[in-house]
């Protein structure tokens, strides 16, 4: 019966469709319960993201097995809503609903007994659908939509303490993102005129011989694409909201950093070298080289930033504006391994950044300690969680056995391949910073003493450590970070998958 | 000169007297009567410029429109009045208050009354 | 049951008699009397959609005396969009204002905010809803005069329900404008039919209105038209209007009221005198001074919604800042050489243009019922009193925020689709200064809207006294605020609806 029913369901095209609802459904009826049905909208959500891992992975299956998928609702004349399954969507769309799940137990945890969790999981779900919707989204069009979507539905989830603090960085959030979403329209509608198409293709979808004849043209409109792509990715010198950010709760900044926001920025960026102007054409007209320049002053600038830092979530803030340069720069050089390495990365870097975060959160919410000066022997009292900050950390700076390595080492061949050996130095020295901010966290938790007790929050059930809801996904991702690069040679991990991208000219 | 066209250019000016009044005078009665001026001018416009029909007899539809027209502006004046009336009960003068005709500035505002 | 003549004929008489019925002033007169003319609004309109769609323009001369001597009704793609709009926001301010009004035959109805004058709501509002019925129906000038007085008159007197100084004051002025704008819109008529013979606009587009005195009658006819429609400089007098009115009534005077004297200054300038265009009167200069105008309308009138305290003063000046947009679409109507369109105008600007305005008659009824609905709770129209009430009335600010995100062309929306037709129309015939404008524009909107929603994200106060809001008032904005995102989601239909009729001049 399951074998008849298999590949009936499978091969179901508008599976991506169901996608993007399962977090819609669930997010709009949360919006119309009461701030006391928290069992009820704690299943909900549970339920949504379970729904979409299970959705995501029978797509999974169907794509070798040559199921195509794709949906489609006419907007306007000539304009439709377009959601596909491509392998590249489908990388993006997994760490978005594997993650999602895991934050959403961890966002369970970490918000009981805080005020207006109506709002907040409402939102949280739209914002995931956002997310979702744009990484499957087919051509320019849908992306803008999807991408613009992203900002208002994680707005009410960074201000969500309403503290003064909270609306200030609210406003530069949004100052930062609608401008940059004024060029981005700006961008596709002229991208429509000039080249007549917004559709994603794997290689580009402009005609290299219009390009040639109307160069300037075609430069205005790459322009204002990464102008409205730059924000979110948070490139210098547009990054700065990114640390102020950071006085939104933990489980928000684990998602905007690991999957729903600056990925998208980084996808945008990936769609722009890729599905609209193709790397070949984007070299000819110098804006590929641009995207590497703004890349490595940003990946160099960010970790310097990084060393300054005190408060732990504003050291991560910059660490992520350094890392998510590593993707650009990736998928701008002209080699195949250096686009590999990119696109990996954006897999790698969101479940490291996310460990970190969920660590951070576990420190704040335990044992009130929110600045590297304070964690001076943590690890005696939160060993667990001091595990799962090591492994992100050693990947973050480039260390095997964690996934960053591998990222880096693709990043690094490409870079030679690409005949551009600079960019191994600046890798190298990036890691170096790397590791002169990390290492010293590692080092003061795990090897230092503590000269007073501990404000305790309290532990969790069975003298755990913490909350085991934020412990165990903090250890979950620790782990597939750990899987990913270990594994890193099968078909399966996130490695194989891109490898499988480029090489089928996927991108 | 012809009746017709002097009858109609006294038309015109009816209408820019009321208009003139109606932008100059600041007592409510006076604009209202400004209004009804203009509308006295255009009817007079409508009526004396007709043009004639082959037969030797006048257009009728302007003369439809004119009389539609008064009927409008009786109402019109009614409702006008009526309104300045309550105006002045309200306000106790019959003149529309500056802050109301100046409301655009740069200076933040105040609340509206609690409706 | 297919016939136009029937369906017009149901469009206007019925809202009469409904209006006749609700003089009776008893509860079930005027829930009656509502019932009634949403019935035959809304039934005409879907009858007349589809008769148009069917067969394309139709016409109904009453009586069956032709011209000149009859009054000849005309339905084509944009009278019957405006009239279904009409038709659908009609709809949903009756229903909210069976609730705020309370119950009217009830003598200790002090409790509503409107007092004594609560009876008289629901004759006016009928008759101004025969008024708009009859405006987009009527397709010759003498006709359009008296229904556009009728309109100005319960405009006007729907304002003074509010038992405020304020409001008498401006019901007084908002009638003294629109009694001068009516006025010079009959000397222009009085000029065309000496000129051209003729009151029928198809009949006055066939002899191509040109020369002197046809311009001069188009010149006065604009500043009465434009003046009724707020166009910056003539704006002065909405703001208080709109503000001191009672709920429902600013809902509908921002949302339908205005655009009627609109809808008919764009019939005049394109259709019947085909400025701008080849053949027709005027050139593209007389174009750009009205998108000038609507310009600064759009800053002006941002800058100052800044600076409000009130909640309805804010979103009163932004009905003066979108209006200011529909002009926008006047200069990019003409062709440019190349891209054909046979002698008609740029389809991209027109049905932007419109769909603008049917975007923000949904988006602007569900703000102000919003506002409505908080100051029926706290009798507070304090924009910092929001705090203390989003909370308690969180569908309602969800509304408010749709409406808001509509009106600034943040996806999804219809005010999104709308953006993107104009914005298309503006690069495709190089006018990159319009496509500046309408990005600033949406940006200035933003940030009047965000600065309601901080207030609404933020910790939340107790207000000093609170009254439950009927579920149907918030209801009736949600319901508006949700069709104007589907309006963003499916815009063909619309679109095709709107081409019947030709988008070329009447000749």
């Amino acid at each position: 019966m399951i074998e008849a029913l298999g590949p009936a369901v499978v091969g179901w095209s508008e599976l991506p469709l169901l996608v993007v609802l399962s977090s819609l459904v669930p997010g709009v009826i949360i919006m119309f319960l009461a701030e006391e049905q928290v069992r009820l909208r704690n299943s909900l959500n549970l339920l949504g993201a379970v729904l979409k891992v299970v959705l995501v992975g029978l797509m999974l299956l169907g794509v070798p097995l040559g199921a195509e998928y794709e949906w489609t609702l006419q907007v306007l004349p000539g304009f439709e809503l377009s959601l596909v399954g491509d392998s590249l969507a489908l990388l993006f769309v997994t760490l978005s609903a594997v993650l999602w799940l895991v934050t959403t137990v961890y966002a369970i945890g970490y918000l009981e007994d805080s005020p207006n969790r109506t709002r907040f999981f409402a939102f949280f779900s739209l914002c995931v659908t956002a997310a979702t919707g744009l990484a499957m989204a087919g051509d320019l069009f849908t992306f803008v939509i999807f991408y613009e979507a992203l900002t208002w539905t994680t707005y009410p989830l960074v201000v969500h303490r309403g503290t003064e603090k909270a609306v200030r960085a609210g406003r530069v959030y949004l100052i930062y993102t609608f401008t940059a979403g004024a060029f981005l329209i700006l961008g596709a509608v002229s991208l429509h005129v000039v080249a007549g198409t917004v559709e994603f293709v794997s290689g580009g979808v402009v005609d290299p011989t219009a390009v040639a004849t109307a160069p300037v043209r075609y430069t205005v409109v790459f322009l204002l694409l990464l102008a409205g792509f730059s924000v979110k990715a948070a490139f210098f010198p547009v990054h700065g909201w990114l640390p102020v950010a950071m006085v939104a709760p933990a489980p928000v900044s684990a998602l905007l950093h690991a999957v729903a926001v600056v990925k998208a920025g980084a996808f945008g960026v990936i769609r722009l070298l890729h599905s609209v102007f193709g790397i070949e054409v984007a070299a000819e007209l110098g804006m590929a080289q641009l995207v590497v320049g703004l890349a490595v002053f940003t990946i160099i600038y960010g970790s310097l930033r990084a060393l300054g830092q005190d408060d732990l979530k504003r050291l991560l803030a910059f660490s992520t504006v350094s890392q998510l340069a590593y993707i650009a720069l990736g998928v701008a050089l002209m080699a195949p391994a250096a686009h590999v390495g990119g696109i990996v990365h954006l897999v790698h870097q969101g479940i490291m950044k996310i460990t970190l975060f969920f660590c951070a959160g576990l420190l704040s919410e335990t044992l009130e300690v929110k600045k590297v000066s304070q964690m001076a022997g943590v690890a005696r009292r939160m060993p667990l969680t001091m595990l799962a900050f090591t492994i992100a950390a050693l990947g973050m700076i480039g260390l095997p056995p964690v996934a960053g390595f591998l990222s880096k080492w693709y990043l690094g061949t490409g870079a030679l391949a690409a005949g551009a050996p600079w960019v191994v130095a600046v890798l190298l020295a990036s890691s170096l910073l790397n590791a002169a901010y990390f290492l010293p966290i590692v080092r003061t938790a795990w090897f230092d003493e503590r000269d007073s007790e501990w404000i305790d929050r309290g532990r969790g059930p069975g003298g755990l450590e913490a909350d085991w809801r934020l412990v165990l996904p903090a250890l979950v991702t620790a782990a597939m970070a750990l899987g990913a690069g270990l594994l890193g040679g099968l078909d399966l991990s996130p490695l194989g998958w891109a490898r499988l991208i480029v090489q089928q000219g996927g991108l | 000169m012809n009746a017709a066209i002097l009858y109609a250019l006294a038309g015109g000016g009816l209408f820019l007297l009321g208009l003139l009044g109606l932008l100059a005078r600041s007592h409510l009665f006076w604009k209202v009567f400004g209004l009804n001026f203009m509308g006295s001018g255009i009817f007079l416009l409508l009526v004396a410029g007709a043009p004639r029909l082959p037969d030797g007899g006048a257009d009728p539809v302007p003369q439809a429109m004119v009389l539609t027209g008064i009927v409008v502006a009786v109402s019109a004046t009614a409702v006008a009045l009526g309104m300045a009336l309550r105006v002045m009960s309200r306000t106790g003068a019959p003149y529309l208050s500056e802050s109301g005709g100046r409301p655009d500035s740069l200076e933040i505002s105040e609340p509206e009354e609690a409706p | 049951m297919n016939a136009p003549e029937l369906w017009t004929t149901v469009a206007i008489v019925g809202p009469l008699a409904a209006a006749v019925v609700s003089l009776g002033g008893g509860r079930r007169h005027i829930l009656g009397g509502l019932a009634l003319g949403a019935l035959a609004s809304c039934s005409a309109a879907v009858a007349l959609v589809r008769i148009v769609f069917e067969r394309g323009v139709v016409r109904h001369h009453m009586g069956g005396w032709g011209q000149p001597l009859g009054i000849e009704l005309r339905v084509d793609g944009l009278s019957v969009v405006m009239l279904a709009t009409t038709a659908v926001v009609g709809t949903a301010i009756s229903f909210y204002a069976t609730s705020y009004f309370g119950d009217a035959a009830d003598p200790r109805v002090e409790r509503s905010p409107a007092g004594r004058g609560a009876r008289f709501f629901a004759p006016l509002w009928l008759f101004l809803w025969t008024a708009l019925n009859g405006i987009y129906l009527s397709a010759d000038l003498f006709n359009l005069y008296v229904t556009l007085e009728m309109l100005g008159l319960s405009s006007a007197a729907l304002v003074t329900l509010a038992v405020s100084n304020k409001a008498v004051e401006a019901g007084m002025r908002y009638l003294l404008v629109s009694l001068t704008g009516s006025l010079l819109f009959l000397f222009g008529v009085a000029l065309l039919y000496l000129g051209y013979g003729t009151l029928s606009l198809e009949g006055l587009g066939a002899l191509e209105p040109s020369g002197t005195p046809a311009i001069w009658a188009l010149a006065v006819m604009t500043v009465g038209l434009a003046a009724k429609t707020a166009l910056f400089p003539l704006h002065a007098w909405l703001p208080p209007a709109h503000a001191a009115a009672p709920a429902p009534a600013s809902a509908l005077l921002s949302a339908l009221v205005v655009k009627a004297s609109f809808y008919v200054l764009a019939r005049l300038w394109l259709h019947v005198y085909g400025v701008g265009m080849p053949g027709g009167a005027l050139g593209r200069p007389a174009l750009v001074v009205l998108g000038v105008l609507g310009g600064a309308a759009i800053i002006w009138g941002s800058l100052l919604a800044l600076r409000q305290v009130s909640l309805k003063r804010l979103i009163a000046y932004s009905t003066v800042a979108q209006l200011g947009y529909l002009f926008i679409m006047f200069p990019l109507l003409p062709p440019v050489e190349g891209l054909g369109g046979g002698g008609g105008w740029s389809v991209p600007a027109f049905s932007g243009g419109i769909y603008h305005a049917l975007s923000h008659a949904l988006a602007k009824g569900a703000m102000f019922m919003a506002a409505g609905s908080m100051s029926y709770a706290v009798a507070d129209d304090d924009i910092r009193a929001v705090s203390g009430v989003a909370h308690r009335l969180p569908m309602s600010f969800l509304a408010f925020g749709i409406g808001g995100l509509s009106l600034a062309g943040i996806p999804p929306s219809g005010g999104f689709v709308a953006k993107w037709l104009l914005l298309t129309a503006a690069l495709e015939s190089g006018r990159w200064l319009w496509a500046g404008v309408i990005v600033v524009g949406g940006l200035l909107t933003l940030a009047y809207v965000l600065l309601v929603a901080r207030y609404a994200l933020d910790v939340e106060r107790e207000p000093a006294s609170f009254r439950s809001v009927p579920r149907r008032m918030e209801w009736a904005a949600l319901g508006l605020a949700v069709l104007a995102v589907i309006l963003g989601l499916r815009a063909v239909e619309v679109l095709e609806l709107l081409s019947v009729g030709g988008f070329a001049p009447w000749r």
